[in-house]
């Protein structure tokens, strides 16, 4: 027994986007209700038909507010997921497991935040981040009183780790940023469009966190994005060529605590390893099929890491891999070929879910030629999510 | 800095922040297995067993990873800044890390001892201070060895 596997049940057929800025004028509300009304056009979708929302548990705009807005139908599925970048493929798979259940018939996943403008989370202070009876007890009581305050700290604890165990140099670290910045380069919409990044100023930038540098983190964007996923049947009468779901995957490892993860018998490996476990179990593709893919960039080391969790190299041979400039475009895997969150915005990568869509219309600015399987993940240390997005019919 | 929050008004964590004002480091331990389990949580997810204590250890273990902030950060942090922040795996059992600062002696500066006087796999030993915050907390001097 297979299972019911969901590959080619629904498609995403819309798309739509604000601006990335560092600040825009509109509410959040606002610029959830812009983007879902561009991806519904793109689609040729009446927001009347839209009977299914899924979006993250940190989303401020609610499921009233998105379907009051926008005068949608009688919502019949909605649900939200936890765990920050974590949720993004999340949401296009809790809509697609609707539509392929016979719950819902059209959804839409969203995600607006401005993050560039607005309070920094961890800046509430150690005792501010304690929320009674959720995870995030952990992380106040256990690493934020001595001073491993944000996700940043978290992180540059486990690339010192990774460092240790697999060799990788700094050197590593600004191959990633420096390919995923070219990719911004040819990106009329992403935030660093017009800038540069040399290996001088990788290694010339400040320190954020050792050994964590500037270009070693994600943007701080306001921004907001939408995809609308519907059945592959409906899909046949809409404006744009779907592009199919082939597989999704969520993830929370045994034993795992959240993004402060220390205490998993394997902090690099997990969550990760067990989300392409399942994903690849859902898809008849293998690693090897796949020609672009989208990565969770909070940080630079998560594209190594994940490199290896969705078996793309083996165990500690992430290094090695990038060395050869495989991940750059023109590359033998090009990563993140908008500028990811590192480069194009961070929206909790849903940027990386409409790139994704992009690669496999032909309509990227750095477009892989013949490309006709994309993975995108979410996030790489938290409970995560993937997708296997297809051009074809299989 | 908020400072309404202290670990020691959670009946689930408080016996850990008690043993470090007595000067212990103690870990919460299944009375049924035998295992150690970290953080601390009402189950134990190896034999579901609810019965637990806080056993005593010996305070000795090695450095997993750090690492060294920088600001922006908060400004009682920012003070110190750069300052290290290391996770500590257990002697008895490398499974249980723990967060920490690495301190020349007790309530010492956490900026005092610079990052290139580390190395993962150093050995450390728990000596009992403050936390910025005021509460008990466990600090790490690095090994005589």
């Amino acid at each position: 027994m297979g299972g019911v596997r969901l590959g080619f049940t629904t498609a995403i057929v819309g798309i739509g986007q604000s601006e990335f800025s560092k600040h825009l004028e509109p509410t959040e509300e606002e610029l959830a209700v812009r983007a879902i009304l561009a991806a519904l056009e793109d689609a040729g979708i009446e927001a009347s038909e839209v009977d299914a929302l899924s979006s993250f548990t940190m989303e401020a705009t609610e499921e009233v507010a998105v379907a009051k807005n926008l005068g949608l139908g009688d919502i019949t599925f909605f649900s939200k997921i936890g765990y920050g970048g974590g949720g993004g493929c999340g949401t296009i798979g809790h809509l697609s497991l609707a539509i392929a259940g016979g719950v819902s018939h059209v959804g839409v996943a969203w995600r607006s935040r401005k993050r560039g403008s607005g309070v920094r989370p961890w800046a509430a202070g150690p005792g501010g981040l304690r929320i009674p009876g959720s995870e995030q007890v952990t992380a106040a009581t256990w690493a934020r009183p001595f001073g491993l305050l944000r996700p940043v700290d978290e992180i540059a604890v486990l690339t010192r780790r990774y460092m240790h165990e697999t060799g990788a140099t700094r050197e590593h670290l600004a191959e990633v940023a420096m390919s995923i910045r070219a990719n911004a380069n040819r990106n009329p919409a992403a935030m660093m469009h017009d800038r540069s990044m040399s290996l001088d100023d990788y290694m010339n930038a400040r320190w954020i966190s050792e050994p964590l540098c500037l270009f070693d983190n994600c943007l701080e964007t306001d921004g907001a994005l939408a995809v609308v996923v519907t059945s592959t049947e409906r899909a046949k009468d809409c404006r744009r060529a779907p592009v199919f779901v082939d597989s999704f995957a969520q993830a929370i490892p045994q034993q795992h605590h959240h993004m402060v993860n220390f205490w998993a018998e394997d902090p690099i490996g997990a969550p990760a390893r067990a989300c392409a476990a399942a994903l690849w179990r859902q898809s008849e593709l293998r690693p090897e099929d796949i020609d672009v893919v989208q990565i969770y960039d909070a940080f630079t080391p998560l594209v190594l890491i994940s490199l290896e969790n969705y078996g793309f190299c083996g165990r500690g041979e992430a290094p090695g891999f990038v060395e050869g400039g495989a991940i750059r475009y023109g590359g033998k895997l090009p990563v993140n070929t908008s500028g990811g969150g590192l480069s194009e915005a961070y929206v909790h990568g849903m940027n990386l879910i409409t790139e994704g869509v992009k690669q496999m219309r032909g309509e990227s600015t750095s477009q892989v030629v013949d490309a006709t399987a994309c993975l995108v993940t979410s996030g790489e240390g938290v409970p995560t999510s993937a997708l296997i997005l297809r051009s074809e019919e299989c | 800095m908020t400072a309404t929050f202290s670990p020691m008004e959670d009946p689930e964590t408080a016996p850990f922040f008690e043993a470090a004002q007595r000067g212990e480091l103690r870990i919460q331990a299944c009375t049924n297995c035998g295992r150690l389990r970290f953080p601390p949580r009402p189950m134990c997810p190896w034999c579901h067993s609810l019965d637990s204590e806080w056993q005593r250890q010996s305070g000795r273990g090695r450095i997993w990873s750090f690492a060294v902030p920088h600001p922006p950060l908060l400004p009682t942090f920012a003070e110190e800044a750069p300052y290290v922040v290391a996770v500590i795996e257990l002697d008895e059992d490398p499974l249980i890390r723990l967060v920490g600062n690495v301190v020349r002696e007790v309530d010492g500066s956490i900026g005092a001892v610079p990052s290139s006087e580390l190395t993962i796999g150093a050995g450390v030993t728990a000596v009992f201070g403050k936390s910025i915050e005021g509460f008990p907390v466990p600090q790490w001097v690095m090994s005589e060895d």
